[in-house]
Parts: C-alpha cells; sequence; structure tokens
C-alpha cells in the first residue's frame, strides 16, 4: 500500500517537449514510472525518450488511458495547463511549475471544487512511492521502501527528511511535497487522512514552514483524527517579519503565520516537534517504540 | 513589488476611488509651485517611502501655509526616516506628496486580500479608521467585517450592501469605491490593497485619505505599466543583485553568510545558526537544482557585504550532483580571493566526490556532517558580532 501513486500510474507529461521536463521524464522513465504521454501543443507525432507527444491532454487520455500528469509548464501558462488536467479527468496533477500569479490559482481552484482531480503543487518536487512510481523531480536513489509517511512544504528538506529516514534504516511509505505557494492543491490535512488510512504507514514526518496557518489547521485535524504517531519540523523561526522567505508563501505578514503559533499548535496536538533538524529522526524513533 | 502612496493614488483615480487632490514633488522649489495650486490653507505633506509606520516616525507633517509646506519639504527631503518596518539606519526620503487637507467627519478602515486559506478574495473593513488593524482585531474585533468573494461570481450588489450597513455608510459612495478597488485588484494582480484611513468628510464625501498597495512579483510580467511604479531605491543592492540572477536572497543583520539550495532548508540553516548561537546575515536559496554559476553568483553576493564574517554552504544535491558543486565553491573561492572561513556541508547526490574536491583544493575549508554540525563549527569558527570584527582585524 502507498498512497495516491502506485505501479497503476499512468503518467503524461504536459510540457514534456522543454529541457526539465525532457531531464524529468528521462531520471522518472529510469525510476520505473510509467509514462505513457507527454503533451505539448503544436507538436503532435513528435517523441521525447519514446514517449509519444499529443496536442492536448485529452487526447492523450484517449489514446494511452494516462490517468495521472505531471506539469513542467512555463509559469504564465500553467494555470491553464492545470484546468485542461482537470478537464481530462485525471486522477491526480502534480504541477512542479513555480512563480505562478496567484490569482491564477484561485481561479484553479475554484475550478477544481467538486472535480475528482486531486492536484499537488505547484511549485512542489512532487510525489514518490519507493519501488513504485516517481511523479516529480526528487532524487530517487536517497527513497526507499518502508513505512514513514513524509509530507512537506520544501523541497529539498523533504530529500532531508527521506534522506534521514533511510539512513536510519526505514524507509518511506510515500513522500509529498506539497509546494510553497500560498495557494495549492493538496493540503497537509488531505495528507495526513490519507497516510492515516493507509495500512503500510506506521508514523507521519510533517514539515512546515512561515507563513498561513496550514500547520495549525493540521494540528485541530490531528487532534481529533490521527492514529499515528507524527513528528514535525517548522522552518523559519528566526525570519524577519514581512520579508518573503523564497517561498512566495513562506512570510509572517503581521502576527500571523510565525512559526511559534505553528509550533504550539502542533505541540498541544501531541506532535512531538523537532527544535534541531538532527532531532527529528530521534523523535520519529522514540515515538515509534511508544 | 510595493509602490509609493503617491502611485496607489494615480491608480486609484483611474479606478474612480476619490482621493484628495496632490502632487508628489522632489525638491522645495517643485513644492513651491505645486503648493499654490491647492484652494485651501491647510496641506499634508507626506514623506514616500514604502515603510508603514510613518506617520509615528515623523514623516507626515501637517501645515496651514505655502511656506510652511516647503519648508516641511525641505525638512523631510533627503531625512533618514526610521519606523518598525524599516532597518535601523532607516529609508531615505527623496520624494514627499502634498496634498490638500480636508475636514474630516469620521474615519474607517478598508482593505482587499487574497484570501489564502479559503481561496477567495476577502474585504476586511472597519469603523476603527486610521489604527492598526492588527490591534483592532485583538481589542474589538466586533468592529470588523470580512466579506468573502468568491473569484468565479466577483463583488455583487450584496456584498456592497454588507459593507455599507455593517459601516453605516451610504451605499452609492461606496459602491463606487468597493467596485473600483475589485477591479483594479483583479484587472492588475494585486496581493494587498489598504486604505486607512478612508474617511468621511463634514461635506459627506468619501475619500482614500491614505492608499498602500503590494502587486504579485509573479504577474509582473503581464503589468509593464505597474512595472514602472518600481522604486530600487527602496530595496536593498544585494537583493535587487541577486533577484537579476534568480537567487532568492534576504539580508539580515548578522555576520554568518549562508549559501543553501532551497528555500525551506535556507530558512532551517538560519533557525539552525541561531541555535548555536549565531547570526546570520542572510538567506540565500540558489535553487533546489543550483548551479555551479549559481554557487559562484552567490558567493559574489555574501561577499559583498561586508559585516560576513564567515560563510556555512549547505547543499543538499538531488538532481545537482555534488562534485559539480564541490568544484563550483573552490572555483569561486579562489576567483574571489575569499579570506573568511567556510564551512561546507554537502549531502546527497556524490557527496562524498564533491568532499573529496574540496578537501584536496587550496582552499581552507571545513567540512561538516550535517546542517546542525555544520552551524556549529561556523558559530565557533566566527562566533558573535565582536568576535567576528576582531578576527577581521577591522
Amino acid at each position: 500500500m502507498s498512497i495516491w501513486v502506485d505501479n497503476n500510474s499512468k503518467v503524461v507529461v504536459q510540457g514534456i517537449t522543454g529541457s526539465a521536463a525532457r531531464y524529468h521524464t528521462e531520471q522518472m522513465l529510469n525510476y520505473g514510472t510509467n509514462i505513457v504521454a507527454g503533451v505539448t501543443p503544436g507538436k503532435k507525432g513528435q517523441s521525447v525518450n519514446s514517449v509519444p507527444v499529443f496536442d492536448t491532454v485529452l487526447e492523450a487520455v484517449d489514446q494511452t488511458g494516462a490517468n495521472a500528469s505531471i506539469i513542467y509548464v512555463p509559469a504564465p501558462y500553467a494555470a491553464e495547463a492545470i484546468m485542461e488536467a482537470i478537464d481530462a479527468e485525471l486522477d491526480l496533477v502534480v504541477c512542479i511549475t513555480e512563480h505562478i500569479p496567484v490569482q491564477d490559482m484561485l481561479k484553479v481552484k475554484t475550478y477544481l471544487e467538486g472535480k475528482k482531480t486531486r492536484l499537488i503543487g505547484p511549485n512542489c518536487p512532487g510525489i514518490i512511492t519507493p519501488g513504485q512510481s516517481k511523479i516529480g523531480i526528487m532524487p530517487g536513489h536517497i527513497h526507499v521502501k518502508g513505512s514513514i509517511g513524509i509530507v512537506s512544504r520544501s523541497g529539498t528538506l523533504t530529500y532531508e527528511a527521506v534522506s534521514a529516514v533511510t539512513k536510519a534504516g526505514l524507509g518511506q511509505s510515500t513522500a509529498i511535497g506539497i509546494g510553497g505557494d500560498p495557494v495549492g492543491g493538496t493540503s497537509f490535512i488531505d495528507v495526513l487522512d490519507a497516510f492515516n488510512k493507509d495500512a503500510m504507514t506506521k508514523a507521519v514526518i510533517l514539515i512546515g514552514e512561515i507563513g498561513g496557518d496550514a500547520e495549525e489547521e493540521a494540528a485541530k485535524w490531528i487532534k481529533e483524527n490521527m492514529t499515528k504517531p507524527v513528528v514535525a519540523f517548522i522552518s523559519g523561526r528566526t525570519a524577519p517579519k514581512g520579508k518573503r522567505m523564497g517561498h512566495a508563501g513562506a512570510i509572517v505578514s503581521g502576527s500571523s503565520g510565525t512559526a511559534e503559533s505553528k509550533i504550539e499548535a502542533l505541540k498541544s496536538a501531541n506532535v512531538s516537534v523537532a527544535d534541531k533538524f538532527s532531532d527529528l529522526v530521534p523523535h520519529l524513533l522514540r515515538e515509534l517504540k511508544k | 513589488m510595493n509602490i509609493h502612496e503617491y502611485q496607489s493614488k494615480e491608480i486609484f483615480k483611474a479606478y474612480g476611488v476619490p482621493t484628495l487632490k496632490g502632487f508628489m514633488v522632489e525638491n522645495t522649489e517643485e513644492a513651491k509651485e505645486k503648493a499654490a495650486l491647492f484652494r485651501s490653507d491647510v496641506i499634508v505633506v507626506k514623506a514616500q517611502v514604502h515603510a508603514g509606520g510613518r506617520g509615528k516616525a515623523g514623516g507626515v507633517i501637517l501645515v496651514k501655509s505655502l511656506d510652511e509646506a516647503v519648508k516641511a519639504t525641505d525638512k523631510l527631503i533627503g531625512k533618514s526616516l526610521v519606523t518598525h518596518q524599516t532597518s535601523p539606519e532607516g529609508q531615505v526620503v527623496q520624494k514627499v506628496y502634498l496634498e490638500e487637507g480636508c475636514d474630516i467627519e469620521s474615519e474607517f478602515y478598508l482593505s482587499l486580500i487574497v484570501n489564502r486559506k479559503k481561496s477567495c478574495y476577502t474585504f476586511i473593513a472597519s469603523s476603527a479608521g486610521g489604527m492598526d488593524i492588527e490591534e483592532v482585531a485583538k481589542t474589538s474585533p466586533e468592529s470588523i467585517i470580512y466579506v468573502d468573494i468568491d473569484p468565479s461570481i466577483g463583488l455583487k450588489s450584496y456584498h456592497i450592501y454588507r459593507i455599507a450597513n455593517f459601516l453605516n455608510l451610504d451605499k452609492k459612495a461606496l459602491k463606487d469605491i468597493l467596485e473600483g478597488l475589485y477591479s483594479c485588484f483583479t484587472n492588475k494582480d494585486v496581493s494587498l490593497l489598504e486604505i486607512n484611513p478612508l474617511v468621511l468628510t463634514k461635506e459627506s464625501r468619501l475619500i482614500a485619505l491614505d492608499a498602500k498597495m503590494s502587486f504579485d512579483d509573479n504577474a509582473l510580467y503581464r503589468h509593464p505599466d505597474i512595472m514602472k511604479y518600481k522604486d530600487e531605491s527602496e530595496e536593498d543592492k544585494e537583493e535587487i543583485e541577486a533577484a537579476k540572477h534568480d537567487l532568492a536572497y534576504v539580508k539580515l543583520d548578522g555576520n554568518i553568510g549562508c549559501l543553501v539550495n532551497g528555500a525551506g532548508l535556507a530558512m532551517a540553516t538560519m533557525d539552525s545558526i541561531h541555535m548555536a548561537g549565531g547570526s546570520p546575515a542572510n538567506f540565500l536559496d540558489v535553487g533546489g537544482s543550483a548551479s555551479v554559476e549559481m554557487v559562484s553568483k552567490g558567493f559574489e553576493i555574501l561577499l559583498s557585504n561586508p559585516k560576513v564574517g564567515g560563510i556555512f554552504v549547505n547543499i543538499f544535491g538531488g538532481i545537482m550532483r555534488c562534485d559539480t558543486i564541490g568544484k563550483g565553491i573552490v572555483n569561486a573561492v579562489e576567483n574571489l580571493e575569499c579570506k573568511v572561513p567556510i564551512v561546507v556541508r554537502l549531502e546527497g547526490t556524490n557527496a562524498n566526490i564533491g568532499l573529496e574536491i574540496i578537501s584536496n583544493s587550496k582552499i581552507n575549508a571545513i567540512l561538516a556532517e550535517d546542517m546542525d554540525d555544520g552551524a556549529m563549527k561556523i558559530v565557533s569558527l566566527v562566533g558573535n558580532k565582536e568576535a567576528a570584527h576582531e578576527h577581521l582585524g577591522r
């Protein structure tokens, strides 16, 4: 078991003819991801790494039975690409693209409501179920199959957590980066809920950061619903107010979005919060022994 | 991107949001010429800086004659204004806005934001105008109304009624303002728009007395008319230089330079340095898949800050291989003749090869096991601020 992606994921790469997309398509194929199609408008009939290219997602779905997509389309066109994927009724859409205007994402979110599609991102590293499928840009080789679910707003901190878990002799059920933008598809709560129901996942690592109140919302949900141990790390405790820290969503505005508020909320939900990143796995091991 | 009050008011005018007569001036000659055009004797002279809190910092002067307006302009231009939102050195005033006075009956607060939690737009309005809205939210939350607007239907008549009735204002006058603000917000990719205060004059006119706007940086490509409002003198030089090279950089006031890939890891690195008793000089994210050029440019920017007494490089090589990063570090340090201590932590793809390249080079870098180990090492090498100055012989 795992969540949302496995051997049955048949992936279409949107924007496949761009250079980053070409590179990552090869990486994903090497990992064993079942990539069945690519889409770039106007490039129908071409192929990338033997993957056939179509003009639209719907054509790709009709011809190949694709049920998931990964988006590398440049920011000005990315929102439209997500809507196209939703329209084609894919189960899962992972949007890697960074710098999508936030008001474009408001329209996407409104369009997404009531549809069957799950959106992960944008501005995220994607999702991986070790040994089965990687729909993202994460380095595949640091992952091993295991029982720890990982969810994070940051790409590199996801890799750090994965690597630490692997070094500790444990592995990951599924690892997901939900992205650093203020408005995105999948939330911490969606992922926690799925990990809670997943038989393979024994514990969860949650990595949050300053900005917004997704961690506080997650804490509330954990308090009421979570049956598995959660350990957490929050970055940005020393970030100055009013400054965007790289991610569009990582900003303390006035008194909202502070790390203190998030840490306090998580602790009150019985989540073990590590002060230092190197304490994360020791916290996890302690929780697993309980 | 933030813009000045006088620029926001230019935009307001274009969208039919009423403001008072006013002129931006850059020197006393201009002030003399423009102030003569006002009908009223009461003139408000306002320093144009992006930072909030300028009123408390002495950046807004009420005068009662043309002469006084010129004097106030002279006093403000070139002055360094220190508010709770500026650096301790403050922000030098280069422009002032002269605005006609008015007789105020009552003051209100009005803002429009992107509501990230509910994925919609939200108008925030309050009868407590001219005050810090966060403070009002704490002390008298009942005086604030939040009106959510679904982007798929837009601003409707009932939204306007709700706000007008809550503030006890005439719906007709408020309608023009709310509609103007909403269409400006959605047309121009505004991320925050705030009028504090919105005033009702004794002649029963509703007027935006102040105006603050921020724009979504990611959408500026489609608004060249807004781009022209960019004022680089309000931004840090190093931050502008970094942005040109797609590096996410934020200057801080410590003395340990950090070069990291990924925003989350970069924040965690700052936190780790603090935990170890040190103080970071910056946040610098060279990108999740950092290139040799970006590492090199990053070093250049770090070393241009004279406060930097040591550098901590913290890289998790994913797609980018650590051997490439190792070469990048060696090149950068040698080319830039970096003399401050360096701690390097490389993890992930080809980390061992990368570390070997650094060990075998002439550069004098200390290697670290992980982020927290690296933070401790750089802090012990650089120490606190005073120690850093000694170290550099300053």
